[in-house]
């Protein structure tokens, strides 16, 4: 196979914009910024905080120079936010959903050779509406002792991701959109839902739609991860199922996530919590923000580079010489990403 | 054993026939092989394989001599036998009889007028609060997570199944989650009164706090009040998404888990599901008064109707709970090892666990089981 010419080494540099994170966030993101530059991906990096600030009016919104970034690089790579309970301000990850309009949560969960788990062969996609549904936040106390939360389904955000799950299932290849509602209890909300997912997939007939209720998703998941497609659901469905997947393939240190904006703007992130316990010990694993880097890689269109990566990191986990505390090994994080990035040499 | 209120001297109510004085005497000590009272209890077979498994039942209490009489009922919302005289008919008689047998009555996912469904509106009239699911690996069947031993609390009048829904702008849908302090703490004192009355060390409570933090703040906060009632309990939180990840890498960190309503409809089904799917756990259903028995993960398996293949482990091993819950100490045990006894052998074995036989089959290996009385 000849060279590729349309993707020379003095590639046009994309810029991406890092966020570290807190916790574990910086020394995985180091990790993933040493194995791209070991694979000569044409990425160029700008970091950026995200702490949440206080804007005039007195809403809590993300650092200007962190969104004029994204807004100018349109790909992001994020590494773990702190979720506080009950504290001032909304979640970090919650703002930034709302900032760039993240409507689309993608994960991808595929088993991992070389890591076992008693499922195996798993191959299934989560795609999860992330603006609405019974995240909205909207929360009342009624009387002394009587809490209502507010679920809110609307027709454009349910269209808006069924369009998204068919057109992903049409780019991936992938043969069957299976909606996961809980329409028989929600006969308004989710049946709304399941109304527009109906009426997308007409104009979608070459992938095939079927509708599963949530409990029979779950009660077949466990049993027979295999035969599961693509997932399109709502807001809290999709968290926990997509929870629930990545455990099947080994738990949040090795899932990738990405979440897709309205305006082309989409963020890569890994899903873990920021491990306060070990961060700055060089202990962490940095495969989950790899992964997502790989699927950042193939978002940009950069399918060699990707391709490398994540065949370097397989092989590394496969071997297990060198593997991290979680997987098993008793490396450290930098021993981990110095086999990957020979590996990604070698490859070269 | 008594458990809510069915005990003591109201055991002579339930009898439909004059107790003679031997058995009264001989409650006591070891069991009658033919006690002179039946119970009377309501039977509702419902939709999908309702009637099937309510058959095998019946079939298996009739070879064992099990003194149940069952009042039958029925009411489904798909087939269009459902009315507001019919519930009234069903309600009173689970209200004379306190203890009933059911099925999973269907909703359609159409709705006429009302949004709750009859299964909704049965477990708010009696007030069927408490809904516990006992997750345990049979002996002979094994699955990917051997030796499990859960129980699975959820609440089950409130929370995401409060039916309050309204279009509040067109293309707009509001559903709305109630939690209250009252339920919260009712259904927190029931899990931990459950855990120390059964001898469990751990009560773990599930929710999604950090995002709803009002709602199910509440709710953790009154589990966690109710919690230093029990000091000999260890009680801990966990999140759902995270607990739904380490039920499928290791399940064996839970004991007693309880959660609002939405959260345990998930958690019983992935929970069912480990241990072998919705034909083999148990489940029952509390109020105050009264006791509903069924399966744990409930759904009508409507593409099994007529063809046999439905499998009545679940359905059997919660009527033998249902023994227990009479004090019929002797029957349960006798009902439930026959079943487990079935599974063990591993020679009849439904679909679902991998096995060709028919419901038949299988009901009638149980009853041939049962000629095998353990001797109490």
């Amino acid at each position: 196979m000849l060279s590729n010419m349309n993707m020379p080494r003095l590639a046009q540099m994309q810029t991406v914009t890092l966020i570290p994170g807190d916790g574990i966030g910086p020394e995985i993101s180091s990790a993933v910024v040493k194995i791209f530059q070991a694979a000569n991906a044409p990425v160029s990096w700008e970091e950026r905080n995200v702490t949440a600030i206080k804007g005039p009016g007195g809403r809590w919104m993300i650092p200007p120079d962190a969104k004029e970034s994204m807004d100018r690089s349109k790909i992001g790579l994020k590494g773990p936010l702190k979720t506080p309970i009950a504290a001032g301000h909304p979640s970090m990850n919650l703002l930034l959903r709302k900032t760039f309009d993240l409507y689309a949560n993608v994960r991808p969960c595929i088993s991992i050779e070389g890591y076992k788990t008693p499922y195996t062969d798993v191959d299934l996609v989560t795609i999860r509406e992330n603006t609405e549904g019974e995240y909205s936040g909207i929360e009342h106390q009624i009387v002394d002792g009587v809490v209502q939360s507010i679920k809110l389904i609307t027709e454009n955000a349910s269209r808006r991701i069924a369009e998204y799950a068919f057109e992903y299932a049409r780019n991936n290849q992938r043969s069957s959109v299976t909606a996961v509602h809980k329409a028989n209890i929600m006969r308004m909300s989710d049946g709304l839902f399941l109304r527009k997912c109906r009426e997308v997939a007409e104009s979608y007939k070459d992938i095939k739609f079927t509708e599963m209720y949530l409990d029979t998703v779950c009660l077949n998941m466990v049993q027979d991860p295999t035969q599961f497609d693509v997932l399109v659901m709502p807001n809290l469905y999709g968290d926990i199922l997509s929870d629930l997947c990545a455990g099947l393939i080994g738990g949040l240190g090795v899932t990738p996530s990405g979440n897709i904006g309205a305006n082309g703007v989409a963020i890569f992130e890994s899903v873990h919590g920021t491990a306060p316990d070990i961060a700055g010990l060089d202990l962490a694993n940095p495969t989950a923000l790899l992964l997502s880097g790989v699927m950042m890689l193939r978002h940009m269109g950069l399918h060699d580079h990707a391709h490398k990566i994540q065949k370097a990191c397989f092989d590394t986990i496969r071997e297990k010489k060198v593997l991290t505390k979680d997987l098993g090994g008793n490396s450290k994080c930098s021993e981990f990403t110095a086999d990957i990035c020979r590996r990604v040499q070698d490859l070269d | 054993m008594t458990f809510w209120g069915l005990g003591g001297p109201k055991w002579w109510q339930q009898a439909s026939r004059s107790v003679s004085i031997s058995a009264s005497l001989s409650r006591v000590e070891s069991p009658p092989a033919r006690a002179d009272a039946t119970f009377k209890v309501t039977m509702l077979p419902g939709d999908g394989v309702g009637p099937e498994l309510m058959t095998a039942v019946k079939d298996v209490f009739k070879a064992g001599d099990v003194p149940v009489e069952f009042d039958e009922f029925h009411l489904s919302e798909v087939q269009n036998m459902a009315s507001e005289d019919k519930l009234e008919e069903l309600l009173s008689s689970m209200k004379n009889n306190k203890v009933a047998i059911k099925g999973k009555i269907h909703t359609p996912m159409e709705f006429k007028g009302e949004l709750a469904s009859y299964e909704m509106r049965l477990r708010r009239k009696l007030d069927l609060f408490a809904n516990v699911v006992h997750v345990n690996s049979l002996p002979g069947y094994s699955t990917r997570h051997n030796n499990l031993d859960l129980v699975i609390i959820r609440e089950q009048t409130e929370g995401e199944y409060s039916s309050l829904e309204h279009e509040s702008v067109p293309g707009v849908i509001e559903c709305l989650k109630i939690i209250t302090r009252a339920k919260s703490r009712r259904i927190a004192k029931f899990a931990f009164d459950y855990a120390t009355k059964k001898g469990r060390n751990k009560v773990t409570a599930v929710h999604k706090a950090n995002i709803m933090k009002l709602g199910d703040g509440l709710f953790l906060q009154c589990c966690a009040e109710v919690a230093q009632l029990y000091p000999k309990i260890k009680y801990e939180n966990i999140i759902i998404d995270n607990c739904c990840m380490q039920l499928v890498q290791n399940p064996y960190q839970f004991d007693v888990l309880v959660m609002p309503n939405l959260y345990g409809n998930i958690i019983d089904n992935l929970a069912a599901g480990l241990v072998g799917g919705a034909g083999v756990v148990p489940g029952e259903s509390y109020s105050a008064e009264y006791a509903v028995f069924e399966t744990g993960a409930r759904h009508p398996f409507a593409q099994a109707v007529g063809r046999n293949i439905a499998n009545p482990t679940a359905m059997l091993l919660s009527a033998a709970n249902m023994l227990r819950h009479l004090n019929l100490e002797y029957h349960s045990h006798m009902v439930s090892d026959a079943v487990k006894r079935v599974i063990k052998q591993g020679k009849v074995r439904t679909r679902d666990l991998g096995g060709y036989c028919t419901t038949g089959d299988f009901v009638h290996a149980v009853v041939e089981n049962l000629r095998h009385r353990p001797n109490y």
